[in-house]
């Protein structure tokens, strides 16, 4: 390996047959480069999908009333259930032990908002302290709704960053600002960031100030809730699962509804979502890999078919260099050195290549379900080397057997 | 030099074997100039290549300078061709993508010389035969006469005991030719050992001996007086 007439020897060869030497490169360095972008991709698809679910707490549970689908003790299909304060507190009380966070939430409708002389057409929605961990608010100003707003049913609101940009903007601070919901006068005192500017469209004002000022009764329109933090996956999805079916079964009887009632309550848990995503990207992942692989076997056929034609196609040359005394492993060995030395170069070019675009492209890549496609370097790497020892191998039967025949044979060949 | 006994090779031809040696005895003294002369299918070819280790008896005593050569292993043979042989082909046989001087410097690779050194005596043998200054061009850029000329200077630079030469003239008019014979007729004059295979008559008179083959046994084997080639170029 370390003989430098060796490397001269090879060096004159690779310099005098271009075109071959680049054809066997290229069908490595291809190979090398297709397979890296495909398993990047596969880690962006993760990485987008994990960030679509850290948009809001992981464990949530929400649920929100429907229509009754079928007949349960003498009451009729058809009827509109309606969530209410009592639901909400029982549930929190019987399901205690398996809550993190709570809070009830209602839309408040018909109403007019306004700054000053301008009117704002954002929702307004009525919820308790806890709902800021629910959906995952990040503060940037102020702070949100509380415990004592609720008691006093205090006139605050807490409005989106999207808010502030479009509509403070000629102010330093909205802290402190008041807006009017249907006339009545609300105080600014918080400003909530979050994933996505829709969600940041959204007036949070204490939910027991929704039912009392904008005549919302008793009435909630959905809860919802987080459970405790796991840290076994499936030990979460579980506990989701469970949490579900004890809340349904409690909200189904409260509400008299039959229990195979499908249409009457929806309970959604991210959890179980999730982990029909996360099952999705463990296939496509999956399906990259075995794309990739794929792409590999080419490429080892590719180099496999090469270096049969170069060996065939120097079969005359060997017999001249083995007439003038070359012995048959100096012949293997040159072949070979030769082989590892290109698919080495070219394998690492097709690699560094790839993932360069990666490095440079990838943190820019923000489609939906797409983040910094990037690709574990150590699994890049072994493809290489899988590369070039499928290359080797491919090139040592062929050298092998050229060596091997008579010389005068090797000479005859045309 | 050459010493062989009752040499037997036969080729298999699908469920036939040719018989083509049919017990072969003769010797070759050192700076001796044997011409090989037959007609087509005589064997003369084949017993050039066995003597030249290019291909294996099947039966039968081969000596080359006092080692016998007999059950050697491709790498053995490799080693004795290096050190031992020269060999020129009729077509030549040159690399065509490595240039004159690199061709004649390939021997001294597989004997370990170090490239500077092989690059000297490269060039010291293509100026022997005339053509230093074609160093640099590649086989396809030379005539006929030139490829062969630097084969010759190849199969010298190893500095062999024997030359062997396969038809040597066999691709080239004859002029050409009698620049070549003169070439060999030289090297000859230097104390080597050369044997040439040839058909033609003119060609084998140019040696100091002629041994006639045919149907794979010698059935002539003379010495002459040679002709030099020098009076025809």
């Amino acid at each position: 390996m370390f003989d430098i007439e060796r490397w001269q020897e090879i060096f004159d060869t690779i310099r005098k047959n271009k075109l071959r030497t680049f054809l066997t490169g290229l069908s490595v360095a291809s190979g090398i480069f297709i397979l890296v972008i495909l398993l990047g991709f596969g880690q962006g698809l993760q990485n987008g999908i994990e960030q679509e679910f850290e948009q809001d707490a992981a464990t949530s549970v929400w649920v929100w009333p429907g229509v009754t689908s079928k007949e349960y003790k003498g009451l009729n299909p058809g009827r509109r259930i309606q969530l209410n304060n009592e639901n909400f507190e029982t549930s929190a009380v019987l399901l205690n032990d398996a809550i993190e966070y709570k809070s009830p939430r209602i839309f408040v409708r018909g109403i007019t908002v306004n700054y000053g002389k301008e009117a704002l057409i954002y929702g307004v929605q009525g919820v308790s302290a806890q709902f800021q961990f629910i959906e995952n608010c990040k503060m940037y100003e102020g702070r949100f709704v509380n415990h004592l707003d609720e008691m006093s049913t205090a006139k605050v609101a807490v409005i989106g960053k999207k808010i502030k940009t479009d509509v403070f903007n000629k102010v330093e601070s909205p802290i402190g600002e008041f807006i009017e919901i249907s006339g009545i006068p609300f105080k600014i005192i918080g400003v909530y960031g979050e994933y996505e500017d829709r969600e940041e469209e959204r007036i949070y004002i204490p939910i027991t100030t929704a039912q009392r000022v904008f005549n919302g009764g008793n009435r909630v329109n959905n809860i919802s809730y987080t459970l405790p933090p796991v840290d076994n996956f499936d030990q979460a999805v579980a506990q989701a699962v469970d949490f579900k079916n004890s809340l349904k079964t409690h909200l189904q009887q409260s509400h008299t509804i039959a229990p195979d009632d499908t249409s009457a309550l929806n309970v959604w848990s991210a959890m179980e979502e999730a982990k029909r995503y996360y099952s999705l990207t463990g296939n496509i992942k999956l399906f990259f890999w075995f794309v990739g692989i794929c792409t590999i076997i080419a490429g080892v056929v590719g180099v496999s078919n090469i270096m049969l034609i170069v060996v065939k196609e120097r079969t005359k040359e060997i017999g001249i260099r083995k007439a003038l005394g070359a012995k048959p492993w100096s012949i293997i060995g040159m072949i070979l050195h030769e082989a590892i030395f290109v698919t080495a170069i070219s394998g690492f070019t097709g690699l560094i290549f790839s993932m360069g675009i990666l490095e440079i492209l990838g943190p820019h890549i923000e489609v939906d379900y797409i983040v910094n496609p990037s690709v574990n370097f150590k699994v890049a790497i072994s493809t290489v080397f899988v590369l070039i020892f499928a290359g080797t191998v491919a090139g040592f039967f062929p050298a092998w057997r050229a060596a091997r025949i008579q010389t005068i044979e090797a000479l005859r060949d045309e | 030099m050459i010493e062989i006994k009752d040499l037997h090779k036969s080729y298999k031809m699908g469920s036939n074997s040719l018989h083509v040696l049919k017990g072969i005895n003769f010797t070759v003294d050192e700076g001796e100039l044997v011409a090989i002369m037959g007609s087509s299918g005589s064997g003369k070819s084949t017993l050039l290549n066995i003597l030249g280790m290019l291909d294996v008896a099947d039966s039968g005593e081969y000596n080359l300078d006092n080692v016998p050569i007999k059950n050697m292993n491709e790498t053995k043979a490799a080693q004795y061709r290096n050190k031992f042989l020269g060999f020129v082909f009729q077509s030549f046989n040159l690399i065509n993508y490595k240039t004159a001087l690199e061709n004649v410097a390939l021997p001294l690779y597989y004997q370990r010389v170090g490239r500077k050194e092989r690059q000297e005596k490269a060039l010291k043998y293509l100026d022997q035969v005339g053509l230093k200054e074609w160093a640099e061009h590649l086989p396809n850029e030379l005539s006929g006469g030139q490829k062969q000329r630097v084969a010759i200077a190849r199969a010298m630079a190893a500095e062999p005991k024997v030359l062997l030469a396969d038809e040597p003239t066999g691709a080239l008019d004859s002029t050409t030719s009698y620049e070549v014979m003169d070439l060999i007729q030289k090297i000859n004059d230097q104390g080597n050992t050369i044997l040439i295979v040839t058909h033609e008559q003119d060609i084998a008179n140019m040696c100091k001996r002629i041994v006639h083959l045919k149907d794979g046994v010698i059935i002539e084997d003379k010495k002459i007086k040679q002709v030099r080639a020098q009076q025809y170029v």
